[in-house]
């Protein structure tokens, strides 16, 4: 089977620096894979990379069976490939809705001359994203229904500030989601909440997701392959138990066990 | 998450209070324009749909030269709605793309001249109307997408140094490059707006201003109002906005921010230049200086105050601003408004500050106190006095001398800029007792210094205004309430 996407030896640095360190990753088709590793292994980096905010020095991203080295973000979004942030980076000052429907702005056509003339087909369009905006909130539940649509992104609360966060990456129509600490700031109903929710869009939705995640109960209950970076390279790739107990990965969260080794 | 009312919200709201309901719905009455009290009418005229506004708004504005036949207030209007075009164009670059435009002025001076060389016999061209319009508003255009392009590299304070530069070009180009902009002597006799047959729409009726041209401004307004209302609830209006709050989000969900960046400065642009195509119909003439700093920081002062981002906010701005600078033209209107403003300020003030009412009592009293001293003193130094109105009661209370001492404009002055720095400084009761003095000493300044040069005057009552509503209503008048980071 193909993958969906697959990193070749992808290396980035910062100055002197190196990130991340000829990657070899590949994702596949209705996969779930959660990248895990300390502080500063480069993992945000590699959403950067997938996502065209950095280019790669070295190496080849190929998604769908064709390069994306060099294409502007937008350009990849429409792709099929989107995400979402760990620091939190909503339209705050607009509406719940809003947020979401401004997520379909690459699949849509109607131009700026189509919208002042409120053409029938601007307006169907129109019609069609907004029920797609609701459709993609109503997946959350009663949360971010309702009343809550026409309020402002900054009156939500931190959990449902993440869950609006995948509603707009799920407006995009991607194929590739990255989710980037779904689970960061959350209690631990919220944080069972979410492990659920991730399943459920692979099941209803049928996204591939890439997935960075801390929190080792989320990491557990959703991947089908686990990938451990450390420095910018990878330490090991298999199944969660497989790399939970991983010498690597144990020396790069807990430092060498220098006491042992004398 | 087995709470039986999820997240708190009960929908009656009567069942006590509502825990962990949000934050945005506590506050939603605080987000009111009118007090409490008046929150059902306020939800009545909330709920007007918003082209009946427009309608109403308009329908008024036509029925204004009815009321008033004056050629001088006529054009007055006419540069009001002038003025409420350039807000419009300006609110889509700066209030919806959120990019910090200061070379605005430069598209409306483009507008002008562009119109001028194609409608004057300074090149002998005479487009009809139909055509130069159109032209004029695809270069302006033009120019915005190449004001444009600095802001892929550039946000916040770079960009509009950058854009400031580029009214500084501007400028220095139409006063020097004599051969075509004519230099500071401008470009004469323009063409008045043609119509199709081939008559030429006057631009003085019987010596004064044609109403028709008021009209024609406010077709123009109308439309261009609409346009841009429809675009900003459109997929762009939504990107502009996204870009507004998070480029790098945006860019990740798909959107061009680069090409949505030079489309907002190309909307604002043309609108400013079909502004300025306006403006060289009417007035028959452009210089450089007309399209310089006095007009860019009028136009911010109208997007600020009305409350950038909101259509009828920056329009609501310009309706406010461009009259009062009318008004304030005269020394005896400027008097009423120093006045007015101070007073109306410490009484909107005092409400968050009771005690702010004592200090106004104490600087009247103070005041007449001083008057009263030096009167027995000296009796020129209340000589100045106006003999009634208005003006002469405030010279009951401020001391006027006969004759103002080459001494006393700079040091009063600098002295009032001290004493308010000193307030700025203090804090409580002492800030109170220091504030008495202060006003005084303002009051002071403003009649025997500042009245006399009405024009940086009537600049400094709008700087009062600014500063009064900025302090009641930080985001405008009719800005919604903004977060930076939450």
């Amino acid at each position: 089977m193909s993958s969906l996407l697959e990193l070749r030896g992808v290396s980035l640095a910062f100055g002197g620096l190196t990130v991340v360190d000829r990657l070899d990753l590949h994702v596949d088709e209705n996969e779930i894979v959660s990248v895990i590793g300390p502080n500063g292994a480069g993992k945000t980096t590699l959403f950067n990379l997938i996502t065209g905010i950095y280019r790669p020095h070295g190496g080849d991203i190929v998604f769908d069976g064709s390069s994306i080295v060099g294409l502007e973000p937008h350009q990849i979004s429409r792709r099929g490939i989107s995400r979402t942030f760990q620091t939190l980076r909503l339209f705050l000052n607009m509406s719940v809705k809003e947020n979401v429907m401004a997520g379909a702005y690459g699949h849509t056509r109607a131009g700026a001359l189509r919208s002042m003339l409120r053409t029938p087909g601007m307006r169907r369009e129109e019609r069609e994203i907004e029920a797609l905006a609701e459709q993609r909130l109503r997946f959350f539940g009663e949360r971010l229904t309702g009343y809550r649509w026409d309020q402002p992104a900054y009156s939500l609360s931190y959990a449902n500030r993440r869950r609006l966060e995948i509603a707009r990456a799920t407006a995009t129509n991607p194929r590739l989601l990255l989710l980037d600490e779904p689970a960061a700031g959350m209690n631990p109903a919220e944080t069972h909440e979410i492990t659920e929710l991730i399943g459920q869009l692979r099941a209803q939705a049928g996204y591939t997701i890439l997935v960075i995640e801390h929190d080792m109960h989320v990491v557990e209950g959703i991947s089908d392959r686990v990938v451990a970076l450390d420095h910018g390279v990878k330490i090991a790739e298999g199944s969660f138990d497989a790399v939970a107990t991983d010498e690597k990965v144990v020396e790069a969260y807990l430092g060498l066990n220098t006491m042992s080794r004398k | 998450m087995t709470d039986s009312t999820p997240h708190g919200f009960h929908p009656t709201g009567a069942e006590g209070p509502a825990i962990g309901q949000d934050e945005w719905v506590a506050r939603h009455s605080d987000a009111s324009f009118l007090p409490k009290r008046l929150a059902p009418l306020e939800q009545r005229l909330r709920a007007v749909p918003w082209w009946a506004w427009l309608t109403l708004f308009v329908g008024a504005f036509c029925l204004f030269p009815a009321v008033e036949t004056g050629g001088y207030v006529r054009q007055v209007a006419f540069n009001t709605v002038l003025y409420m075009l350039l807000a419009l164009g300006l609110n889509v670059v700066v209030g919806w793309a959120g990019l910090l435009d200061l070379g605005y002025v430069a598209f409306y001076g483009i507008g002008a001249y562009v119109y001028a060389l194609l409608d004057s016999p300074h090149y002998g061209i005479h487009l009809p109307t139909l055509v130069a319009v159109p032209v004029v508003v695809v270069i302006g255009a033009l120019a915005g997408i190449l004001l444009g392009l600095p802001s892929w590299r550039l946000t916040g304070d770079y960009l509009a140094i950058v854009t400031l530069f580029f009214l500084q070009l501007f400028q220095t180009v139409t006063t020097n490059w004599q051969h075509v902009t004519g230099g500071p002597f401008g470009i004469l006799n323009v063409d008045p707006f043609g119509l199709p047959g081939g008559h030429q729409l006057a631009t003085q009726h019987n010596g004064v201003f044609a109403v028709a041209y008021l009209y024609v401004a406010l077709a123009i307004f109308t439309v261009v109002f609409v346009a841009l209302r429809l675009l900003n609830r459109s997929r762009t209006g939504r990107a502009w906005r996204s870009l507004r709050e998070d480029p790098l989000a945006a860019e990740a969900m798909g959107m061009p921010v680069n090409w949505l960046k030079l489309l907002s400065f190309a909307f604002g642009a043309a609108v400013a230049a079909l502004t300025g195509s306006l403006y060289a119909a009417l007035y028959g003439n452009v210089f450089p200086l007309t399209f310089y700093f006095v007009t860019l920081i009028t136009v911010y002062v109208m997007v600020i105050l009305g409350g950038s981002g909101n259509q009828a906010g920056v329009v609501l701005g310009a309706l406010i601003i461009s009259p009062l600078l009318e008004i304030l033209r005269d020394a005896g209107k400027s008097r009423v408004a120093f006045f007015v403003a101070l007073v109306c300020g410490l009484l909107l003030l005092s409400r968050r500050r009771p005690r702010l009412a004592y200090v106004g009592l104490a600087a009247l009293a103070l005041g007449f106190v001083v008057h009263a001293i030096c009167g027995a003193v000296n009796s020129t130094w209340v000589a100045g006095e106006h003999a009634g109105g208005f003006a002469g009661l405030v010279d009951h209370w401020v001391v006027a001398p006969a004759h103002v001492a080459s001494w006393i404009p700079p040091v009063t002055y600098i002295g009032v800029i001290a004493a308010a720095l000193v307030c700025t400084l203090l804090r409580g009761r002492l800030r109170d007792v220091a504030l008495v003095p202060t006003l005084y000493l303002a009051a002071f300044v403003w009649e025997n210094v500042m009245l006399s040069k009405p024009e940086p005057a009537r600049y400094i009552v709008l700087g009062l205004i600014l500063i009064v509503l900025m302090i009641l209503r930080p985001n405008g008048l009719l800005g919604e309430r903004r977060v930076e980071i939450v």
